[in-house]
């Protein structure tokens, strides 16, 4: 019976996969309650400006238009915003992007809702915007938010060593300027919810979220509903990547229920308005100066980085901190500066995304690796050997490394890969006007919300009357495979199969603050705490079938799927006589857990607001084997490797979905994607115009685990390592472009055209 | 207008505008949440259905275009022996993460299935070039057609 018992380490189907591929899992897009009023918001088209008025009454007139609501209709603070409320629900005064919500209306019908939405009536006094980094950094720019000098939302410095005094005993510097595109999530379940105002005046939301718990109070804050009379349920999410960490239709949603009269709100973004108004990812220009001693031991590393964060601060602040965190790569440099500014401008508003911050400053620092290999006649992958962090090194930001630090263990393995072994055979063997280049990049990226952030999860499984295990998750599952680990953790502990462990997806009413679905802390913080309420059930259930089976002791005592089992009698119980016996309260475990955090902060950082320094990172070596087309500039990835250190696996299969995934939008983020705003207006609002990576785009990729040691403090053995993929395949694809061609591309995506442009010099 | 069609095996008749999308009419006025909407406008394939056993977008068709027709949809894969494979492929091979794309990825590789034919990865790739997938890579979803060619074409 155990053979069947789900067991860590073992690649166990998805818990979830069964009801996704039977098209029977509901998601928030597919809640249409019966009798639902549907709400959409009215945008403005300036990119910055004033309001002159909204007119609404032509719009409330049209059959079929149940309100229209403007700044006015709401009594709250009409500010949200994760940890810097800056942005309106509903503009009161200004426009700061094109796409800034100007009214809400709210319909019987969904084509009502269009009738109403283009009836309102707007008149915006233009303003000059400001659309890049130089323009919003000018000395006498216009300010975006009045109480933002400079318009920077955060600046801050890391400064370890001697900082740029550290440059004077190098033999050999290398320097660079770099930039990256703003990319977006693209998941393909847009930003969607339902709401209603329940009869107590409390707000029930079910939403497509990754932040539940934290919702409560950014819809609090914004208009007024008290936090505890809030509940929000989160189902499994069609794709979030960072998308969905804060409000993104909630604080509308909640307003629109507050004046439905009790009836079911529905509001779901499409594509258009989900490019338009959602959050995305940070355009970063870089410029990167890096010193080493003749042998190739780093020396000095000089790093300013500034960050577009569009007209609103989401968590651009926090994002940029990360991002100068990991600016030197994963390796040992004694003396660095690294400068960061995040910059409001009037684009679209960027925010959270998978390997926040990390992937832009991975690409500067990975191509300088290559450069300074290049001048040092040096190979790169020794380069980055000899230079890689172990344990109980200091790393860029001045922090020691007391956990798993895999990074070597990583490069070790893909030196030994036929990849790596063959790569001269490979690109001697190139066809006819193609040109064979390969690429590495070092990765890594910090797991959890860093210091400062109490990074905690409170787990709970109850046993239930029918004797099976539901644990109530309290962190999204946006497709990661989050709830499928907690299944697996808890079958696992209670030696149960896959049917008799169930799982909720999170209801703040029946589940506990446990954070966001974000920072690769998922699996690793609830887990954590799963496994405490978990051993406490397990050894409840034992005491109990001891105490009916008349034994002294818990010896020869097991669990097996639906029943504990006393090996040397071989008496049982089954776990539904347990449940009869058990009182209800006795049937539920809590479990708590709280990340470790940094006990001697180094004093390297200044203005940091929050979230520094990290003490957990997942690791990964990359290599990528490309063609260069030479006629016309088209890269044709053929293959990719990526060896990961994320610590003991707990799921072999779900570990490599996240390698692949991750892979596979770093690809697209090297090759095409290029979300494009002009005078703040998005010229790339679908599929059509912002490309990202279909089947035939994408080559085989090899997922690695590495052999290196397990993460002590984690859920046995593990670290996240949903976004340390990501950061690899820019770098990796334009390092294997200069080893193809000879030609360093420093501005990304990596495109036919910039590639040609390179190649024709 | 009254619209008549076969809708999974069974005989629909739907009162509806005959310019309703017909992605509407079957999550909304049907309950079949299970095609998804990605983008609206024909680039995903989130919607794909089988209509006369031909992959069709149903963000871009109109209810009067199912007069008479045959429709499949990812509800109906559990009926056939070919969707049976693949939904059991998918999920094993773990072809499945947020699982938004999977309804649309299954229905346009149950027309590769219907082929009847060996198809090699590339092949596979080529056939599912029109949906996109956010969260996978596409590997594990080739592993999963291919694991269920090899079955469905054994038979
Ligand atoms: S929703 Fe029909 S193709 Fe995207
Ligand atoms: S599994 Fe998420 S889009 Fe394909």
């Amino acid at each position: 019976m155990n053979a069947s018992a789900l067991k860590i380490g073992t690649s166990h189907p998805r818990g979830d996969a069964v009801a996704k591929a039977a098209g029977t899992e509901r998601y928030a897009a597919d809640l249409y309650p019966q009798g639902c009023l549907w709400a959409g918001a009215v945008r403005s088209h300036q990119a910055c400006g004033r309001i002159i008025s909204i007119d609404t009454t032509a719009a409330a007139a049209l059959p079929g238009v149940v309100k229209v609501l403007t700044a006015a209709d709401v009594v709250a603070s009409n500010r949200q915003g994760i940890i810097h409320k800056d942005m309106p629900v509903l503009c009161d005064d200004l426009v700061r992007y094109c796409g800034d919500p100007l009214a809400l209306v709210l319909a019987e019908t969904k084509e009502a809702l269009q009738r109403g939405m283009s009836a309102v009536q707007l008149q915006l006094e233009p303003l000059p915007g400001l659309f890049d980094l130089d323009s919003a950094l000018a000395a006498d720019a216009p300010l975006i938010h009045e109480d933002k000098p400079g318009n920077l939302l955060a600046q801050a410095s890391i400064c370890k060593g001697t900082g740029l005094d550290g440059f004077d005993a190098c033999s050999v510097v290398v320097e660079g300027s770099f930039s990256t595109p703003v990319q977006a999530h693209a998941f393909l379940e847009t930003e969607s919810g339902v709401a209603r105002l329940e009869e107590d005046g409390g707000l029930l939301m079910e939403v497509s979220t990754q932040s539940p718990f934290r919702d409560r109070f950014e819809i609090s804050h914004a208009l007024g509903i008290p936090w505890g009379k809030i509940r929000i349920v989160a189902p499994s999410l069609g794709g979030g990547f960072g998308g969905k960490d804060g409000a993104t239709v909630q604080c509308l949603l909640g307003l629109a229920a507050q004046h439905a009269d009790g009836r079911w709100v529905r509001m779901q973004w499409d594509r258009e308005e989900s490019f338009k108004a959602g959050y995305k990812r940070h355009a970063c220009r870089m410029e990167y100066k890096l010193g080493a001693a003749a042998d190739g031991t780093l020396q000095a590393l000089h790093a300013k980085l500034w960050y577009d964060t569009g007209a609103y601060a989401h968590l651009g602040a926090e994002v940029m901190e990360l991002g100068m965190e990991h600016a030197g790569g994963p390796y040992r440099i004694p003396h660095t500066l690294i400068e960061g500014w995040c910059v409001y401008t009037n684009n679209p508003t960027a925010g959270a995304m998978r390997a926040f911050g990390v992937c832009q400053a991975t690409f500067g620092f990975e191509s300088m690796m290559d450069l300074l290999a290049a001048k040092l006649g040096m190979d790169p992958l020794e380069l980055r050997l000899k230079n890689a962090l172990v344990r109980g090194d200091e790393n860029c930001a001045g922090m020691r490394l007391t956990t798993s630090t895999g990074i070597k263990t990583c490069l070790e393995q893909l030196q030994q890969h036929p990849f790596w072994q063959d790569r001269e055979v490979w690109k001697a063997a190139s066809p006819a006007y193609k040109k064979r280049g390969i690429g590495l990049a070092s990765v890594f990226n910090a797991a959890g919300y860093g210091g400062g952030v109490r990074d905690a999860a409170t787990a709970k499984i109850e046993l239930t009357p029918e004797g099976t295990f539901l644990i109530h998750n309290a962190v999204t599952d946006m497709g990661q495979g989050n709830s499928s680990a907690f299944l697996q953790i808890a079958g696992h502990i209670l030696s149960q199969d896959a049917s008799r462990v169930l799982l909720k997806q999170p209801d703040t009413r029946t589940a506990y603050p446990s954070g966001s679905s974000s920072a690769g802390r998922t699996t690793y913080t609830f887990g954590k705490a799963l496994i405490t309420a978990t051993e406490e059930l397990k050894a409840r259930l034992l005491n109990w079938a001891g105490m009916i089976l008349f034994l002294q002791d818990n010896d020869g005592l097991e669990l097996q799927p639906g029943r504990v089992l006393h090996q040397p009698s071989q008496k049982e119980v089954s776990l539904v006589a347990l449940a009869g016996y058990m009182q209800p309260e006795e049937r539920v475990c809590l479990g708590q857990y709280v990340a470790p955090t940094c006990k001697e902060v180094p004093p390297t950082a200044k203005g940091f607001f929050i979230g520094f320094p990290h003490v957990i990172f997942g690791y990964g070596a990359h290599l990528v084997r490309l063609e260069v087309d030479s006629l016309t500039g088209q890269l044709t990835v053929c293959d990719y490797l990526a060896v990961t250190d994320g610590g003991r696996v707990l799921n072999p299969g779900m570990f490599d979905q996240q390698v692949q995934g991750g892979v596979a939008q770093g690809l697209g983020y090297a090759l095409m994607e290029d979300f494009t705003v002009r005078d703040g207006v998005v010229k790339t609002p679908d599929f059509a115009t912002y490309l990202i990576p279909g089947s035939l785009d994408i080559p085989e990729i090899i997922s690695i685990a590495a052999q290196g040691e397990p993460e002590e403090t984690g859920p046995f053995g593990m670290k996240g390592i949903g976004e340390v993929a990501m950061n690899g395949p820019l770098p990796a694809v334009a390092n294997a472009v200069a080893d193809a061609c000879g030609v360093r591309l420093c501005h990304g995506p990596l495109t036919p055209q910039r590639v040609l442009a390179g190649v024709k010099g | 207008m009254t619209i008549r069609f076969n809708l999974n095996s069974i005989p629909t008749e739907c009162d509806c505008p005959s310019d309703r999308r017909v992605i509407d009419l079957l999550r909304e006025d049907l309950g079949l949440t299970g095609s998804k909407e990605g983008c609206g406008t024909g680039e995903c394939g989130a919607c794909t259905i089988l209509v006369d056993g031909v992959p069709k977008l149903a963000c871009l068709m109109l209810a009067a275009q199912l007069e008479g027709t045959q429709v499949e949809t990812v509800e109906a894969l559990q009926q056939t022996d070919q969707g049976r494979a693949l939904m059991t492929a998918f999920a094993e091979e773990g072809a499945v993460q947020c699982g938004y794309c999977i309804p649309g990825m299954e229905m346009a590789s149950l027309a590769l299935l219907r082929q009847e034919e060996p198809l090699n990865r590339e092949q596979i790739k080529e056939g599912l070039s029109g949906n996109l997938c956010r969260c996978t890579g596409y590997v594990k979803i080739v592993d999963a057609v291919e694991r269920a060619v090899q079955e469905c074409c054994k038979i």
